[in-house]
């Protein structure tokens, strides 16, 4: 707990712990719409997190982080859809799997030295090699698409019926809502623990300058390997309960660069690097998204939508390069203080 | 203590060293010098474990090192000052010091190495909280210096210390180098500042085109003729 709040300003604190709180009272005052897109939000915000994570703090972009997601949601779909073994059971292959591959492009790319561009080039490459194999793949359906079971999407509300609804992840929207926020949670608490560590140390030397970090003796390609395969496990979390609140999976729309792409816009419009960044941007995004869909319907304007997120794109990049959250914290009188000395 | 035996380079199919011996003994300053291109980084960046030599053999203490990875090479007690002050920006003064000391032997060390390098650089200590992007030139190379002592180095490889420098702050790390030296380190020093690293250097390498092309002591290839007609245009 301690290290947990460390150099944290007590408004911080206490403001984090109120909307971490509003949030989880939100399913009491709101339901169907509002709901669904606070789902997408946490979700967004899980995914941003995790991509952060090699991208923000290790300094390795990826471009193919819908591998992970499309990893982890076939791999625990696959044994819900055959044998009918729940997502906290597929969660661990779902990692396994997720983790793996994460290795496998990481060591290939960092042991020969493809650095940048070119290894963003080579993560958006294995997405789609394995979009093309899933295609192709009868036992998950292939391009057909792989579909689960719909249940339980009212259930009765005694103790007995509630955990059955969390524990298989069949059940009303109020479920995966919860389930959804604490795994924001959880990652948040994850990423800033880890960057209290050495390893969060050592990632930020790298990502600063790899050779002076290589200069002082730190093992650069374990630590660019674990970086990777922390953030595609946190991915596949994300993947396993994607799988679970759609229900339905096609390759074709799972492993694809605009999937990519929407998990890292947010991170960029909130902070990269920054451990708010990601929430704040996932929320910010989605809420103008479906605030501008509706505007757009309401007035009948095609094309508004991706105008105004192109617009806004634009306007960060210009104006707040280092993102939203940054700003905002020193608005707010929110800034860490450095530790010690 | 190190031992140089007919290294080879490449780049790809550019060769950036081509049959390069030396020696370092125990407590000298031994000088590399050249012409931009010459080859000179590329060495010390051989030895340090970040590139892998395509020939030769190096050995450290009587070990063989060739082809080990950096993080290994540096826990022996080779430590190396990049050329260029890579130090990092975003982090504090006392934050870049500590990452300084990664390897075990030196985590234990820490603090009183820290001690050690706020005597040798009172200007550090002065801006133990600074963020290291904002501090000079002369200050970054200072930190970068003392961010490679908290490594516990036994040799300490200094790529182009006075890069970028006035005079009087060259003169200054020049000095402080002379005194690492007295107190018991051996030191590297590849430079292009011809005059100062031999008045420095015990003994000095003069790289051409990735070979060794000349060799001596500093005293002696300061009198010589080629050298002060190649490098200084007398």
């Amino acid at each position: 707990m301690r290290s947990l709040f460390e150099g944290v300003p007590a408004r911080a604190a206490w403001g984090l712990v109120c909307v971490i709180v509003l949030l989880y009272l939100a399913p009491l005052v709101f339901g169907g719409y509002v709901l669904s897109v606070l789902i997408l939000c946490c979700y967004l915000a899980v995914l941003g997190q995790a991509w952060n994570v090699m991208m923000g703090f290790a300094g390795q972009l990826s471009l193919g982080h819908a591998l992970y997601i499309g990893l982890g949601a076939y791999a625990s779909g696959a044994l819900f859809f055959h044998f009918g073994l729940g997502p906290w059971i597929g969660l661990i292959p779902a990692f396994i799997v997720a983790g793996a591959m994460g290795a496998l492009i990481g060591w290939l790319g960092f042991r020969f030295g493809i650095r940048g561009v070119y290894f963003a080039l080579l993560t958006i490459a294995f997405a789609e090699f394995v979009r093309i194999l899933f295609d192709h793949w009868g036992w998950i359906g292939g391009s057909s698409g792989m579909f689960l079971l719909v249940q339980n999407r009212n259930i009765d509300m005694d103790a007995a019926s509630i955990a059955n609804a969390f524990w298989t992840l069949r059940g009303p929207n109020w479920v995966f809502y919860y389930v959804i926020l604490t795994g924001m949670v959880a990652c948040l608490v994850t990423v800033r623990l880890l960057m209290r560590t050495r390893v969060g140390y050592y990632w930020l030397a790298i990502r600063e300058d790899q050779e002076a970090a290589q200069a002082m003796g730190i093992n650069v390609l374990r630590y660019k390997l674990l970086a990777v395969v922390i953030s595609a496990m946190m991915t596949a979390f994300g993947g396993v309960f994607y799988a679970f609140y759609n229900n339905t999976l096609y390759p074709e729309s799972i492993f694809s660069i605009d999937r990519s792409i929407e998990l890292l816009l947010g991170v960029i419009i909130g902070g990269i690097g920054t451990l708010f960044g990601p929430i704040l941007g996932a929320f910010a995004l989605t809420w103008l998204g479906e605030g501008l869909s509706i505007t757009q319907e309401w007035f009948d304007i095609a094309g508004l939508k991706l105008l105004t997120y192109g617009v806004a794109m634009l306007a960060i990049i210009l104006f707040r390069p280092a993102g939203l959250w940054p700003w905002l914290r020193r608005l707010l009188g929110m800034e860490e203080r450095r530790p010690d000395a | 203590m190190l031992t140089i035996e007919a290294v080879d380079l490449h780049y790809g199919d550019a060769q950036a060293l081509s049959d390069v011996s030396l020696t370092v003994e125990e407590g000298e300053i031994v000088a590399i010098i050249g012409a931009n291109g010459a080859g000179k980084s590329s060495l010390i960046s051989t030895i340090a474990g970040i590139y892998r030599p395509t020939r030769g053999r190096i050995t450290f203490e009587g070990e063989d090192i060739t082809g080990w990875p950096s993080h290994l090479v540096c826990d022996l007690g080779i430590g190396q000052v990049a050329e260029g002050r890579q130090i990092f920006p975003s982090m504090t003064v006392r934050e870049n010091l500590e990452m300084g000391a990664v390897i075990p032997r030196a985590r234990k060390l820490a603090a009183s190495t820290m001690e050690r390098v706020f005597t040798i650089f009172p200007r550090l200590a002065e801006r133990v909280r600074q963020d290291a992007g904002t501090l000079s030139g002369g200050e970054q190379q200072m930190l970068a210096i003392g961010r490679c002592l908290m490594g516990q180095p036994r040799l300490i490889m200094l790529d182009e210390p006075s890069l970028g420098l006035a005079p009087t702050i060259v003169q200054e790390v020049f000095r402080i180098v002379h005194q690492l030296n007295t107190d018991g380190l051996t030191v590297v020093l590849v430079e292009q500042n011809v005059v100062g690293s031999l008045k420095l250097a015990d003994r000095a390498y003069v790289l051409e085109n990735g070979q060794i092309a000349m060799a001596g002591s500093g005293r002696a290839l300061l009198d010589d003729d080629r050298l002060r007609q190649a490098y200084l245009g007398l």
